[in-house]
């Protein structure tokens, strides 16, 4: 069973079976618009939850992208270094950043669930 | 603050659900299905612009007599009718007050196109500088322009306004009847591909959308694509690359500087000339897919040299390319930078102009 957890900054995290897949939501790959570089994290950092994961440049604007959770990446989607447009044709599929290790996985109290993050979409 | 001025094709780029952003105090289209597309397109087909934001001025008198020829740095006496000169407005410090085109419609007439941001300060410099009796007057309100630009930009003006539009060239116009109003059809443009400028009166600007667009060769592109295009060929942007605080000499851009004649700013200028430049304008291509932006800073052998005017990551070339001002020894030609941002480090390399040299312009 997956579980999916979206922040306030609009990344959204997939934690399945012990493994966090992280990106940016449809939404924030939409007002970015055409996405043309993803600075992708080395395999192997650890971050803590909310801290700078990787970086995401559109023609309009440069981006960080923060760690939903706290952990290790422990892979990277590489294809987005020639071909970040995935991000904007699957934001929540294909387009995922990073895997993550996630170190604790309670902070997932400091989420959004999916229904929580469509109704603040809707405030902004 | 000012309320926002709109173009007279607000509703069409409403209703075709644009992104709208305030630009030189208008309401302007930024993008309809997205830059990168945009941008594709014009550079394989035919793209629609809406222009009406930009400024149309009209002289009519003697030339020479009325102080017209010594208010810009090219002359305006020695255009042939029927042709166009692109330059520059300065002040006394040698400082560009704008970049324009003028358009010599008659011996006794020209029409000055300038930037919209722009439109009023230009229009009280020029007016101060012409002797008190001269007709000069602003019609930028009354006047519509659409840019079409793209390789097939000619046929699709051949096809529907016929074969006078084929024998224009280059910084060439003619005025012709379209859709029954006497319309300027200029061989100009602002993103290195064949194209057109049409000037037309404002209340036929709709009308003359709808039916170039009605072509199946042609699409909308906006103000952001027009950025991407533009920045490729190594055009300076008003207001981000050249300003008040900077020269001609010091943009690279001397070529369009009489110097046989007289015009404001020209003492400033000699001198400048002869102390030599103590910032040059550089363009820079990024090893990377990352974009340089406006702020960034630039940085030659370990010490900041200047900042980012203009970056953008170019679709044609794959990589960021930058405009930027530094030390001279930083602008030669191989010079490696590195542009900074926060955490943001990339490494560039300082190259000739254009980045792009691919375009139809000259087809």
């Amino acid at each position: 069973m997956t579980e999916t957890y979206f922040t306030k900054e609009h990344e959204w995290v997939k934690i399945k079976d012990g493994v966090a897949s992280v990106g940016i939501s449809e939404h924030a790959a939409h007002e970015l618009g055409d996405i043309t570089f993803v600075e992708l994290p080395q395999v192997g950092k650890t971050v803590k939850q909310f801290d700078v994961l990787a970086g995401i440049e559109s023609v309009k604007a440069a981006s960080d992208i923060y760690a939903p959770l706290s952990g290790k990446v422990t892979k990277v989607n590489e294809a987005l270094n020639d071909t970040p447009e995935i991000v904007n044709e699957a934001a929540e599929e294909a387009g995922w950043i990073a895997w993550l290790e996630p170190s604790d996985l309670s902070e997932v109290k400091n989420l959004m669930s999916k229904a929580e993050y469509d109704e603040f979409l809707k405030g902004l | 603050m000012e309320a926002l001025k709109s173009t007279p094709l607000l509703a069409r780029h409403q209703q075709m659900k644009a992104l709208l952003a305030p630009f030189g105090g208008w309401n302007m289209p930024i993008q309809y299905e997205g830059i990168i597309a945009e941008h594709r397109w014009c550079r394989e087909k035919a793209s629609l612009f809406d222009i009406c934001h930009m400024g149309e001025f009209l002289f009519r008198g003697d030339i020479a007599a009325s102080g017209m020829e010594d208010v810009f740095t090219f002359s305006v006496a020695s255009i042939p009718v029927g042709r166009s000169r692109y330059g520059f407005l300065l002040n006394e410090e040698g400082g560009i007050i704008d970049d324009l085109i003028v358009f010599r419609l008659a011996e006794d007439e020209t029409m000055i196109v300038v930037n919209a941001a722009t439109i009023d300060n230009d229009f009280s410099v020029i007016r101060s500088r012409l002797k008190p009796d001269t007709r000069f007057s602003n019609i930028s309100a009354d006047t519509g322009k659409l840019d079409i630009q793209g390789p097939l930009s000619r046929e699709v003006l051949v096809d529907a306004f016929g074969p006078e539009i084929d024998r224009i060239p280059y910084f060439k116009f003619v005025r012709m009847n379209i859709l029954g109003v006497e319309a300027i059809v200029s061989r100009t443009g602002y993103t290195g591909e064949l194209g057109y400028e049409i000037f037309l009166p404002a209340g036929k600007v709709a009308e003359l959308w709808d039916l170039l667009l009605a072509d199946q060769r042609v699409k909308a592109a906006g103000l952001g694509a027009r950025d991407v295009l533009r920045l490729e060929v190594g055009y300076s942007l008003y207001g981000s690359d050249i300003d008040e605080g900077t020269t001609p000499l010091e943009a690279g851009l001397g070529a369009f500087v009489n110097f046989d004649k007289e015009f404001t700013g020209k003492g400033a200028l000699l001198e400048q000339q002869r102390a030599g430049v103590k910032r040059v304008k550089a363009a820079f291509r990024v090893a990377s897919r990352r974009s340089p932006r406006h702020h960034y800073e630039i940085c030659f052998e370990g010490e900041a040299v200047g900042s980012v005017t203009s970056g953008v990551f170019s679709p044609m070339l794959g990589c960021g390319v930058g405009l930027g001002y530094v030390r001279p020894e930083a602008a030669a030609i191989g010079a490696p930078l590195t542009i900074r941002h926060d955490s943001v480090s990339m490494e560039a390399t300082v190259v000739e102009l254009p980045f792009f040299r691919g375009g139809s312009l000259r087809s």
